[in-house]
């Protein structure tokens, strides 16, 4: 047969396969006819003639089958048909398709959400083109921080990267329309975009051919996001004034729509060149360290190259400038998460997630096994009665991993359409308020390919769950006496061992879900050392509506003055950063006896702030000696610093000696300490004790500050009061009021989110923990049935029917349990980086966890019990 | 399954092709006068279900050895399916006939090794 030919009839058989069939059909017919006729004419009756001939021709179904196999369509028209069939059976049970759906959906679902996160996370590369080969460098410290002048070095004395750019996140008051708003933004360095090779969606970005020195680039390029939703998608914005903190700026163009720099949380409002930051120290200090450099390594650079090619750079400038630069180190890391600063603890948290969901999909394989499992034993006669009829086992396995397969895939779709659904919350969710940062996980095809994975395997997995049953299926057998097997109850199957394991995982999610909600609610009334409690927060930043230097205190002090006159404010201060916000500043501190300011001599490295007076009082920060800030602490008076008590045991030995001593700071500084307060967390809520240093603000001024305001009148009454009261002043002025509390979402983001998490994979656990108890118990229930009702006539106790009853899913709800509970620990340890006082030695986490898991098997084996305790012995006996 | 007979054996896995194709060196001929020849001619030695013969058939016309076309009878008015060799069947029936002897060939040499020697 030709090819065509050949196709042509392929085609017909797969469309159109009555018409294959009823040709193959009559030949056959022919055939017996032809045979009946010379059988006729050997003198047989017509009857007898046409039945011989039926009987020599064989099993005329097995050849038909035969014939369109040589075809080559029987493949896909049995599949067609298992399909149809498949449908038609489970549209007849619904409890146990819905059952099967459910446990896939959220199975699958969850699975699919935590891919994404991980992807998103781990997995995918930044969004640059070439983003795999994309670098950061780092100190060898692992902090990504790097100076102006240092870059500047890298940049030109580096052989390993195509091209180095610099950004750090800044903010600014963005000013289009005459009234500023407050924008978060991309400082970058001018080669920025090139060196990241993202080309702009409108107008054009800056070049390194632009930048004559400093100021010499009044360029801004608007994010995607900022330009929909604060010019309307307007194209003839490019070209357009607009003023950057009161300074005049051009808009240059619009980055692409998928575009919002490397770091993976943060997405900016603009970018601008760097050369125009309005600190101009921060381009010329060698040791003012804010910049994070990324680049595409250079084709065929291996990472070991790079690092020695920038390590000898760092000799360079430890040698040249041993003050700022002196043992100066660089890694490189892949860019994404402050540089990789949260990417130990993200990698592992979200490595750990996806592990947990895998098992939870196991699980929930394990379930559905067991499920598929009794449906196969329920139709045990259908299945003897088809092997009896010629089908083969194969066949018979064949509809049945089709049945599981669809099942896995109708889950799975459902799943991936929830998956959707949560995920664009999370990304709409911003964690903290007021500024532009999400969680960036959507589903890609990465995501879908592996939820199909996922689903096909699993089907494949519960579905091959029953092939030893239908192996050993004897056709006569299962149709004379329809299901007699009990010899499985007696030995540890299979599937006791996968709910052993159930059991466990979901006494795993139990036990770090409770630790994790512990140590949250722990760290919530744990000491900070300050007291969010009835205190709120504005956040100004005065060079957003133009004031410069020696405008700027005077401005602070009124405001000040305006809020401590709201009638029920208590204390007032105010603060250039507040603790456990986001950003931080740190300074290395000397003793007043150095004199060589090199990295080495430092004695430690202390969080720097800048305070006014009242801030204490008003922050709920208690003084432990000395004394707080007075207006008299300003400038040309001598440098004051209040420390906290680990600063003052770092630097002076102890609290007590600490008070009127001397230090100096960077520059060499003299400081004297006047007031010693309490530790507090700065940085992370899971951090230790460290030594932290409150500057006069009078004395070293700041344009951005946060006025911390203590009440006794409530939040609701204070917010519009705060807001009239700085509208009064200067209504240009732009500031954020909120409660600390709502401010403090920052800091407890990630324990937020992992505890969230392990709820919500603690109780699709339980819930299938739960599913899979109660099937198993079930399922013994109803095997034992007569036994039990002899039992029961012999008058056996409740007790004792109970123990025979229940006492195989008490024993694997026991084993399980306490496998689960010590992994669970185990696995509280790499809790304890994300959570705060996350600690598995804790009776109540332990006394929850036991409980938990008893009322879970309570609820579990809740109807089995019943079942198995009011059977009727007189009706069972007399029925079988 | 076909029953064995004590004269009789089963057709062998294989052959039932190189059967066929000879067969239809005789001219066109439909399944059952095929099935007829080959029993006959083995005197009712070789037992087959006739049925057999229909997947077989479908197999050769699918790999183009031969070609079928539904004509009326000529002794009788029923329509046959008759089939026909093609060129390229045979080719394949000098194939499977020259595997064929060298299999039997190398069986006997096996067999008889006495009958070699002289």
């Amino acid at each position: 047969m030709k090819p065509t030919a050949s196709l042509r009839s392929f085609l017909t058989g797969l469309f159109h396969p009555a018409q294959v069939a009823g040709e193959v059909e009559d030949e056959l017919r022919s055939h017996i006819a032809h045979r009946a006729d010379d059988l006729e004419r050997a003198g047989l009756s017509r009857a007898q003639a046409e039945r011989r001939a039926r009987i020599e021709l064989g099993s005329r179904e097995r050849y038909r089958e035969e014939c369109s196999e040589v075809a080559g369509v029987n493949f896909f028209r049995t599949f067609f048909a298992d399909i149809r069939f498949s449908l038609r059976l489970l549209r007849k049970s619904p409890g146990f398709t819905i059952a099967a759906l459910v446990t896939l959906t959220l199975a699958i679902g969850a699975n699919a959400i935590v891919f994404s996160v991980l992807n998103a996370l781990v997995l995918r590369p930044v969004n640059v083109p070439d983003g795999r080969h994309v670098y950061q460098v780092e100190q060898k410290d692992h902090v990504p921080s790097q100076s102006y002048p240092d870059y500047v070095d890298l940049r030109d004395r580096n052989t390993a990267f195509d091209a180095l750019a610099a950004y750090e996140i800044d903010k600014a008051g963005l000013d289009a329309d005459g009234r500023p708003a407050a924008t978060w933004f991309y400082d970058v360095s001018a080669n920025y975009f090139d060196v990241l090779r993202v080309q702009p969606y409108l107008g054009r970005f800056f070049h390194a051919a632009d930048e004559h020195g400093v100021n010499s680039m009044p360029y801004v390029v608007l994010s995607f996001a900022y330009w929909q939703s604060h010019f309307n998608g307007d194209r003839e914005v490019v070209g357009r004034a607009v003023r950057v903190n009161g300074n005049a700026y051009t808009i240059l163009g619009v980055a692409p729509e998928g575009f919002r720099g490397t770091e993976l949380f943060f997405s900016p409002d603009f970018w601008a060149p760097v050369v125009n930051t309005e600190s101009k120290y921060f381009l010329t200090g060698r040791a003012v360290r804010g910049l994070w450099l990324v680049g595409h390594l250079g084709p065929g650079v291996t990472l070991a190259r790079a690092t020695a090619d920038l390590n000898a750079i760092a000799a360079y400038l430890s040698k040249t400038y041993p003050k700022e630069d002196g043992g100066i180190g660089f890694l490189l890391t892949k860019p994404g998460l402050v540089g990789d600063m949260l990417g130990g603890p993200v990698k592992a948290f979200a490595t750990a997630l996806m592990l947990l969901s895998a098992l939870i999909l196991l699980a929930a394989c394990a379930n559905l096994g067991s499920l598929f499992a009794a449906r196969a034993a329920d139709r045990s006669r259908e299945v003897a009665l088809r092997l009896a009829l010629g089908s083969s086992r194969g066949r018979i396995l064949r509809q049945l991993l089709t049945e599981a397969v669809l099942v896995s895939l109708g889950g799975a779709g459902a799943g991936i359409a929830g998956a959707l659904a949560l995920l664009r919350l999370l990304n709409a969710w911003q964690p903290v308020p007021d500024i532009p940062m999400n969680v960036p996980a959507y589903a890609d095809a990465r995501t879908y390919m592996v939820a199909l994975g996922l689903a096909l395997v699993s089907g494949l997995l519960f579905g091959m769950v029953p092939v030893r049953q239908v192996m050993k299926a004897n056709s006569y057998q299962g149709i004379k006496a329809g299901a007699a097997g009990t010899a499985a109850m007696r030995r540890f199957t299979l599937r006791d061992a996968l709910l052993t394991l159930q059991i466990a995982l979901c006494a795993v999610l139990v036990t770090s879900s409770l630790v994790a909600v512990r140590g949250m609610m722990r760290s919530l009334h744990s000491n900070f050392g300050f007291d969010p409690r009835n205190a709120m927060q504005v956040n100004t930043d005065l060079s957003m509506s133009g004031y410069k230097g020696d405008q700027i205190p005077v401005m602070q002090r009124r405001m000040l003055d305006a809020i401590q006159g709201i009638p029920g404010v208590t204390a007032a201060g105010f603060a250039d950063r507040i603790p456990l916000n986001i950003g931080w500043s740190d300074t290395w501190v000397y003793r007043d006896s150095t004199t060589d300011y090199k990295p080495a001599n430092r004695v430690t490295d202390a969080m720097e702030y800048k305070a006014s007076p009242g801030y204490f009082e008003a922050a709920g920060t208690t003084m432990r000696a000395g004394r707080g800030f007075t207006w008299d602490d300003k400038k040309g008076a001598p440098m004051t610093a209040v420390v906290n008590q680990e600063f003052a045991r770092v630097v002076f030995g102890s609290e007590q000696n600490a008070i009127g001593r001397w230090f100096k700071i960077w520059g060499g500084t003299r400081v004297q300490v006047v007031g010693i307060c309490e530790n507090g967390k700065y940085v992370t809520l899971s951090e230790d004790p460290q030594p932290a240093m409150f500057l006069s603000i009078l004395q070293s001024a700041s344009d951005d500050t946060w006025f911390i305001v203590r009440s006794n009148h409530g939040p609701e009454e204070l917010g519009p009061a705060l807001e009239r009261t700085l509208n009064g002043l200067n209504t240009g002025l732009p500031f954020v009021v909120s409660t600390w509390k709502r401010e403090l979402g920052l800091a407890l983001f990630a324990a937020r989110a992992a505890s969230l998490a392990l709820g919500v994979l603690g109780s699709l656990g339980a819930m299938l923990a739960v599913t899979g108890i109660f099937g198993m118990a079930a399922y013994a229930v109803s095997k034992r049935t007569r036994e039990l009702a002899i039992r029961a006539a012999l008058g056996a106790q409740r007790a004792e029917i109970l123990r025979v009853a229940l006492g195989r899913a008490a024993k694997l709800l026991a084993i399980g349990s306490a496998a689960g509970l010590i992994l669970g620990i185990l696995a509280s340890r790499v809790l304890a980086f994300i959570v705060y006082q996350a600690t598995p030695r804790d009776p109540l986490v332990l006394a929850g966890v036991v409980l938990a898991m008893a009322l879970l098997g309570v609820v579990a084996t809740w109807i089995p019990a019943q079942r198995a305790l009011f059977l009727d012995p007189l009706v069972l006996l007399r029925e079988e | 399954m076909a029953k064995q007979t004590q004269q009789g054996a089963a057709v062998l896995q294989g052959t039932l092709d190189m059967l066929i194709l000879r067969t239809l060196l005789y001219g066109p001929a439909h399944g059952h006068q095929i099935g007829k020849h080959i029993q006959r001619t083995t005197n009712d030695f070789l037992q087959m279900q006739h049925g057999s013969l229909y997947p077989a058939l479908h197999r050769l016309e699918r790999r183009g050895w031969v070609v079928s076309k539904w004509e009326t009878a000529p002794d009788r008015n029923r329509e046959f399916k008759y089939y026909r060799l093609t060129e390229k069947g045979r080719k394949q029936l000098l194939v499977e006939e020259s595997q064929w002897k060298q299999m039997a060939e190398a069986v006997a040499r096996v067999m008889w090794p006495a009958a070699e020697e002289s």
